[in-house]
């Protein structure tokens, strides 16, 4: 019994790194979206418009066998057409992490685009009358206002990417749902260790929203808060 | 094969987000009630229910609640135990109160935000407090909750692609799947389904717009409300 517990308990780790690890690329895929929704340059904003609009209207399970099943298939046909003979499994966790990145991309493309848009174009305007160039201008007045704008939002993401994750046990990574399946169906007691899963879950959950409001509450310094 | 699937799932939805929305509206009133004991129970149990997967929510209750000695003396025969045996009724439960816990922070951060005005006249035309939360706050909080409601609708949709992890469910995910391996084809399975999905959140996008003009939430006073746009 405790030895599936402590199996469990190492499932969590793998938990938190998928959601980490797909933290980043949903990040990474926010600013590149929110950057095109933005630019004004019709296919790159026609691009972005579809990438959100079409992500956010399928579910993330089915996206995640989408790209799992479907993924592996059309690459190594790709590979088989150029020659090389050469074979790519995805294993779950990259098939995990990239779909869950690509999933919450779109979603933080919209988090982002709407914190940007609630800076002050005056500063846009001083940064330029500055002579600053556009990577400056981002670096130095976009990404350090646009934190807590976007920090409301982000988190809110993040919470529902932490909980996607047990969705990456259906492909067959060994997380800590993935487990607690196993563990259940082996000793015929499946109440206990999902309400163990549930609690880690619970427990990651509420750390993250503290540590968030935290971060929320230090980047909010000097902002006027209008009193009633 | 599909058009089941996608009956098993809108049924699931429709019926996940009635049974929800009645939780719901109970819960946000516990919430912003005055009775503190109540409101720190719902509190738990939103907070519980918004801070687990869903995956394991309907784990619980499919499997796990299936453990307990309790429930198995009695779902053969004693009379509401039986539909624990029945998977669509475990999903449902599983969403149910899944959609409710959601939907009732939602409600209750509007009715809380009610402006002071609507309630300061509600009492000056003698209104009881209960009158006032029926015909002042309530529909006033239902209708700037609108928005954010529908997204809830559309989450929920893609949430009842979970109903196809539990074994015995056929919805519209679980009829690809049962595509893929019967044929191997997953791209135009999965990518069917991801399809249809995309095709009902359409309609949402289309109420969405329609926002606070949407009639039949706030009742009889719309009547007179001038037409929005």
């Amino acid at each position: 019994m405790t030895a599936y517990y402590s199996s469990i308990l190492y499932g969590a780790l793998l938990t938190v790194g998928v959601s980490l690890a797909a933290l980043l690329v949903s990040v990474l895929l926010g600013l590149l979206g929110a950057g095109a929704k933005l630019s004004g340059n019709r296919p790159l904003v026609a691009l972005a418009t579809g990438y959100t609009t079409i992500i956010r209207g399928i579910p993330e399970l089915v996206l995640m066998l989408l790209v799992f099943y479907g993924g592996s298939i059309g690459i190594n046909h790709l590979l088989e057409l150029s020659g090389t003979g050469a074979t790519l499994d995805i294993d779950p966790f990259t098939a995990g992490v990239l779909t869950l990145g690509f999933i919450y991309g779109a979603y933080m493309t919209e988090t982002f685009r709407g914190a940007i848009l609630s800076i002050p174009r005056g500063q846009l305007e001083a940064a330029a009358a500055f002579g600053m160039r556009p990577v400056q201008t981002f670096l130095r007045i976009t990404a350090p206002q646009m934190v807590r704008y976007a920090l409301p939002g982000f988190t809110n993401n993040w919470l529902v990417l932490i909980k996607a994750t047990a969705l990456v046990s259906l492909i067959g990574l060994q997380e800590m749902t993935y487990l607690a399946k196993q563990a259940s169906a082996a000793t015929r007691s499946p109440f206990a260790f999902f309400l163990f899963t549930g609690s880690l879950f619970l427990i990651y959950t509420w750390v993250s929203l503290t540590v968030l409001r935290k971060l929320h509450g230090r980047y909010s310094l000097g902002a006027k808060r209008p009193e009633l | 094969m599909y058009g089941e699937g996608l009956l098993t799932t809108l049924g699931l939805l429709l019926s996940s987000l009635a049974v929800g929305g009645v939780l719901a509206l109970v819960f946000a009133l516990a919430l912003t009630g005055r009775n503190k004991v109540l409101q720190r129970i719902v509190g738990a149990y939103t907070f519980v229910i918004r801070g687990t997967p869903l995956l394991i929510q309907v784990y619980m209750i499919y499997y796990g609640l299936a453990q307990l000695e309790w429930i198995q003396t009695r779902w053969d025969t004693v009379w509401p135990w039986i539909y624990f045996k029945d998977a669509f009724f475990c999903a449902l439960l599983a969403f149910s109160l899944n959609t409710a816990g959601y939907t009732a922070e939602m409600l209750a951060g509007a009715i809380r935000e009610t402006n002071a005005g609507e309630i300061e006249s509600a009492q000056a035309f003698g209104m009881s407090r209960f009158q006032a939360m029926l015909h002042i706050v309530l529909p006033s909080a239902m209708r700037r909750t609108l928005p954010a409601y529908s997204n809830e609708v559309v989450m929920m949709l893609h949430s009842t692609s979970l109903a196809s992890a539990v074994p015995a469910m056929l919805d519209l995910t679980a009829a690809a799947s049962r595509i893929y391996s019967d044929f191997y084809l997953p791209f135009e399975a999965y990518l069917f389904a991801a399809a249809i999905y995309l095709c009902c959140t359409l309609p949402d996008r289309h109420f969405q717009a329609a926002g606070a003009s949407f009639p039949g939430l706030s009742g009889a006073q719309d009547s007179q409300r001038p037409a929005l746009g």
